[in-house]
């Protein structure tokens, strides 16, 4: 026998539920409320507008901008992006239209392989590879002097780390379109490769600017392989050949070192702040196109 | 009236790996005229289908042997122009797949394929299959909408319009009616019947009252065989073959 009756059980799962949902709903906020709160010393001083556009990070002197910081998280997470989007896409069209169906089986192991790295070796690999490949020939090569560290470094080792995650994404959302619609379309007349970029990629916009969303929010929160190649220098980059500083970087390097000075643990709280603003920005332009794209 | 074959099948047979599809398939199919080929499920008759426009070809698995002789072109044969090929076919499948885009531009694609740029030109003839499908009057104010917002019975009417945009000589349909409601499938049928005399129509279906309703002509088939084929009149009103009479009679599908 129930220690309950049936209306009481429903009650009382359904109330789980709720909860869980507003846990989960509730958690962003949570965190924006948190970091905000972590932050408000330096919000108090300075406005926001001006730690966003000034150019000058001297902690010891009290000069927070944080300027160089933004401008070398998007140089490096759009350098990625061009990298990957292109890449991937062509990849999944490639794989899910081209090939025999035994080659996705053989694909699909290792791309999960190279998804599972954790992103420190992806990292050494760059030091180890990626670095002295654009010092000693890359750099050479268009005449330009660098030491490797560098933006590209950093879009290079980023791209081939989320290249994994958007692919599955991409391969799948070939793969859910329905065989009907290519024989429709071919039975027009169309041949293979118009079939693909009249029909196919059309049908699928929604889920490529989704994976694409999803690739450059990894690229833009991830830390690790980044700090390690971008060169960290609190500079404004003028190529993708110099040195930058990334978000995550500034957090990452400098967090319970400097907290003598109080200021410093609020600007590393704003920074987190504004790594949670972007991403939350992307998501909503995504939405935004996904929503968009979606009638068809 | 005499009547020219449009479409002769001669000893076609498809196999995938060690099953054989279809064997030794031979079917002649008049010009202008509603051949309607059924049979239990699992016949083959949708293969049959697809060797006639060479959508095969998107599955290497299969292997295709024989004859497939359209006005004296044996279209299995490599050199043929599979594009224009296709293109004298308007292909309708068992669900309506509609482009993704406006229903405009689902016909006007098909338009383009064809060679046909000017707007005007593009214009009239979207009007005119339209009108031909049976599905301008509704649909005439809402032509910049996606065709996904239509209703499947209209969307199965827009992908006929555009099947027959390409200007095709020959309509193949398999099983179009198999999704819809009663009335949108009459409204296909009767598409059907006014579209014969313009077009070779050749139908897959496994309803037995539609077929004896629209056919001129049958084909039965039976785990890859043509069992008998015929005019309508013959094959329901004196089958000679015992299969034919147990399928009509119902007593398997």
């Amino acid at each position: 026998m129930y220690l309950l009756n049936r209306t009481q059980r429903h009650t009382v799962n359904s109330t789980w539920m709720i909860i869980s949902l507003l846990l989960v709903a509730l958690l962003p906020f949570l965190l924006f409320i948190g970091l905000y709160l972590k932050s408000v010393l330096l919000l108090h001083d300075y406005s926001v507008i001006d730690l966003i556009f000034s150019k000058t990070w001297r902690p010891s002197a009290g000069q927070f901008g944080f300027y160089p910081f933004i401008i070398g998280s998007i140089w490096v997470t759009l350098v990625a992006m061009l990298i990957t989007a292109p890449v991937c896409l062509l990849t999944a069209i490639y794989v899910t239209q081209y090939t025999k169906k035994y080659f996705l089986r053989i694909m699909h192991p290792a791309i999960d392989i190279l998804a599972g790295i954790p992103s420190v070796v992806y990292g050494l690999w760059g030091i180890l590879v990626i670095v002295p490949f654009i010092s000693r020939y890359l750099g050479p090569w268009m005449g330009i002097k660098t030491m490797g560290y560098s933006i590209l470094a950093a879009a290079f080792v980023l791209s081939i780390m989320i290249i994994p995650f958007v692919l599955n994404i991409l391969i799948e959302i070939f793969r859910a379109i329905p065989v009907e619609l290519k024989e429709a379309t071919l039975s027009l007349g169309a041949t293979q490769w118009q079939t693909i970029k009249h029909v196919l990629v059309k049908k699928a916009l929604p889920g490529i600017i989704a994976a694409f969303g999803f690739g450059l929010a990894r690229a833009f929160g991830e830390t690790m392989a980044v700090l390690m190649v971008v060169g960290n220098v609190v500079r404004l980059p003028k190529s993708v050949f110099d040195p930058g500083y990334t978000l995550p970087a500034l957090i990452a390097n400098n967090y319970g070192e400097m907290l003598s000075i109080p200021r410093y643990d609020a600007a590393l709280m704003f920074a987190a702040l504004l790594l949670l603003a972007v991403s939350l920005f992307f998501n909503l332009v995504m939405h935004f196109f996904i929503v968009r794209y979606n009638k068809y | 009236m005499y009547t020219s074959t449009k479409i002769s099948i001669r000893d076609l047979n498809v196999s995938a790996g060690k099953t054989q599809i279809l064997k030794n398939i031979n079917i002649d199919i008049p010009k202008n005229k509603i051949t309607v080929i059924m049979g239990p499920s699992g016949c083959g008759k949708t293969t049959l289908l697809k060797c006639l426009n060479r959508l095969t070809d998107l599955y290497p698995e299969l292997r295709v042997n024989g004859q497939i002789m359209i006005d004296d072109n044996n279209i299995l044969e490599a050199k043929e122009d599979i594009y224009k090929l296709r293109q004298q076919m308007g292909l309708l499948s068992q669900r309506p797949y509609p482009l993704p885009m406006t229903i405009y531009n689902n016909i006007a694609y098909a338009l383009k394929l064809r060679g046909i740029r000017n707007r005007r030109e593009t214009h009239k003839l979207v009007m005119h299959y339209l009108q031909q499908a049976n599905l301008w009057d509704e649909i005439r104010t809402r032509l910049r909408e996606p065709a996904s917002r239509l209703s499947i019975g209209q969307q199965q009417r827009l992908c006929l319009a555009r099947g027959l945009a390409v200007n095709p000589e020959i309509i193949l349909a398999d099983e179009p009616t198999s999704a819809l409601d009663p009335i949108s499938s009459q409204f296909i049928e009767e598409t059907f019947v006014r579209l014969k005399h313009d077009y070779t129509i050749v139908l897959v279906t496994h309803v037995l009252r539609q077929a004896r309703r629209i056919a001129d002509n049958v084909v039965f088939m039976y785990l890859g065989d043509v069992i008998e084929q015929g005019s309508v009149e013959e094959v329901f009103g004196n089958p000679k073959m015992e299969k034919t009479k147990l399928y009509l009679g119902g007593t398997f599908n």
